[in-house]
């Protein structure tokens, strides 16, 4: 569905009086296979947004190729727009519009008749529980319903390709948790391929089958998310002790189990990765009971995506998000 | 063909929305009649003076051309508010000719500028304006030329800058030499006693012969060497402003 080789954008701006190329995305080789939800995962400036527009025709690569939806980017522009679907960050409506006529206006630029423009469009509202608001203005809607409107509005056309852009950005829980399932809906009910890009790691863990994680203009991983979060060696296993006294005692229990070796200690809590902590936990309790060790509490985190960013690029996604 | 439908589809959409809500219709109209209710009576005794008989048909041509300047120039906001909302790139990301997504939106504007223009003519009349009618109605196209030519620039520099605070210093400042430099509210030739360095100053501005065509048009002098130098450069600014125009939104990151 997408293929690209050494996808590159530099923006010439101006620093003062001196002219700078920044350089937004570096050369990126993305495949995205039929059928596949494919997430697009970096802090905000990371390059996301920049390869989205290249692949959706929107900017020109400096340099790199691409076929998209299997046209060419450079050569067929025109058949890679009919065949994909866009949904932006910021939004594809008129506030002061009818959200129907938006729905048909948009099905007659991608050339379908507004007979069926209508049909579809009315099809996607009851899918996307947007039913009874046809004739709404979009400024009258509800975050989520809005951002619903955008997905129907991207997929008037039937695109096989959707690309979707930060979907659930500025949404309450509940409103993210009902999008996802609408997305999720797009493969299993549709068939169509979902490229999107996110920077919340339970996003792209809950819809994703594989991720990409780009940094500074550069994919540095791609993988399943269980895969990614493999790679961050193990649980992180956290101790809490009751008394000073007791840390390094602690500390030098827990560093005696398998894992990166050296346990880290933060007032009074006592950390380190381990590959098992399942497996580990039951002995190093009773070793540490038999130390006459004191705990005040233990937690075991599962590695998330922010540790696979972490560990990979050496900074949090949260500093940025 | 594809490109005059998606021309219409755009220009539907926006003469849909425009007339949902007339009010900034009747804004725009609000500067040209409040010119021609307070003003005009102003200019009624000094008639002779300015080398006229009727102060109204004088007056109308110079209001019609700050309609069709401003209304149009300022175009480019509304395109600002429709980006911001997202609706230009999705528009772009469509097959729709790119051209079109301009015309369609000029096409809308040229549509409220002749409503526009009708009524100030017809205020014009009530007010004692008296003239051809003929000549009128061609002063209206040059009219709708010269809206089509600002508007079409307006949304080009409005692409091009995203930013309000920046589209408006800029056109403040093409706005406000061109109102006082094309003789608008009152003529600036050295028979009605306009200083020399002035007159030569104005005659770089083209809207000025833009402003003597239509006095002229008004008269019923419909082919005069003044009503074809008007024509011409009003001819010339609009290809310019369409050629301007369709290059802005047929580049790419735009």
């Amino acid at each position: 569905m997408i293929h690209a080789r050494g996808l590159a954008r530099t923006f010439d701006t101006r620093r003062g009086r001196e002219k700078v190329s920044v350089k937004a995305v570096g050369g990126v080789d993305i495949d995205v296979a039929e059928g596949e939800i494919v997430g697009f995962l970096g802090p905000n400036g990371a390059g996301k947004t920049t390869t989205l527009r290249m692949l959706t025709t929107l900017l020109k690569p400096t340099t790199g190729t691409a076929t998209v939806a299997g046209f060419d980017l450079a050569t067929e522009p025109i058949k890679v727009r009919k065949s994909i679907g866009y949904v932006s960050q910021s939004g594809s409506t008129s506030g002061a519009a009818r959200a129907g006529e938006e729905i048909v206006d948009h099905g007659l630029l991608y050339g379908i008749s507004a007979a069926q423009a209508e049909k579809r469009g009315r099809q996607l509202f009851d899918q996307l529980e947007l039913d009874g608001i046809w004739g709404r203005q979009p400024k009258t809607m509800s975050g989520g319903q809005r951002r619903r409107l955008d997905i129907a509005m991207g997929l008037v056309h039937d695109p096989r390709l959707v690309f979707l852009d930060e979907p659930s950005t500025g949404l309450d829980p509940q409103a993210r948790a009902n999008l996802w399932t609408h997305i999720a809906d797009l493969r299993s009910k549709l068939g169509t391929t979902v490229f999107l890009t996110t920077h919340y790691l339970d996003e792209a863990d809950a819809l994703c089958d594989r991720i990409l994680v780009i940094d500074h203009g550069v994919i540095v991983a791609s993988d399943t998310p269980e895969a990614l979060k493999r790679q961050v060696a193990g649980d992180l296993v956290e101790l809490v002790l009751a008394n000073e006294e007791q840390v390094a005692a602690a500390a030098s229990h827990l560093g005696k189990l398998s894992g990166d070796g050296t346990a880290r200690v933060d007032g009074l809590v006592v950390s380190m990765r381990v590959p098992h902590a399942g497996t580990e936990l039951p002995g190093l309790l009773r070793a540490l009971d038999s130390a006459g060790v004191t705990l005040a509490a233990i937690e075991v985190r599962r590695p998330t995506l922010d540790d696979v960013f972490l560990t990979m690029t050496g900074r949090s996604l949260r500093e940025d998000a | 063909m594809k490109f005059f439908f998606d021309t219409f589809v755009i220009y539907r959409r926006q003469l849909r929305l425009a007339v949902r809500n007339p009010a900034w219709v009747i804004i725009g109209l609000a500067q040209p009649v409040l010119y021609l209710a307070l003003f005009g009576p102003l200019l009624k005794p000094l008639a002779r003076q300015i080398g006229t008989t009727n102060a109204y048909t004088f007056f109308v041509p110079g209001l019609l051309i700050q309609l069709g300047l401003f209304g149009a120039l300022f175009a480019g906001f509304g395109l600002v508010s429709e980006w911001r909302e997202g609706v230009v790139e999705s528009e772009r990301v469509t097959p729709a000719n790119r051209a079109a997504l301009l015309l369609g939106r000029v096409l809308r504007d040229l549509s409220l500028l002749l409503v526009q223009g009708i009524i100030l003519v017809a205020l014009g009349f009530a007010f004692g304006m008296t003239g051809s009618l003929p000549g009128m109605a061609l002063g209206l196209v040059l009219i709708l030329l010269l809206g089509g030519a600002c508007s079409a620039s307006s949304y080009a520099l409005a692409l091009s800058l995203k930013s309000e605070d920046a589209l408006a210093p800029i056109l403040n400042s093409i706005a406000l030499p061109v109102l006082l430099l094309s003789g608008i509210l009152l003529p600036i030739a050295v028979a009605t006693g306009a200083p020399q360095w002035l007159v030569t100053v104005s005659d770089f501005m083209p809207i000025k012969y833009l402003v003597n065509a239509l006095r002229e048009l008004f008269v019923g002098h419909v082919i005069t060497i003044t009503t074809m130098w008007g024509a011409l450069w009003v001819l010339l600014l609009f290809s310019l402003g369409i050629f301007y125009g369709t290059r802005t939104f047929r580049k790419d990151n735009a």
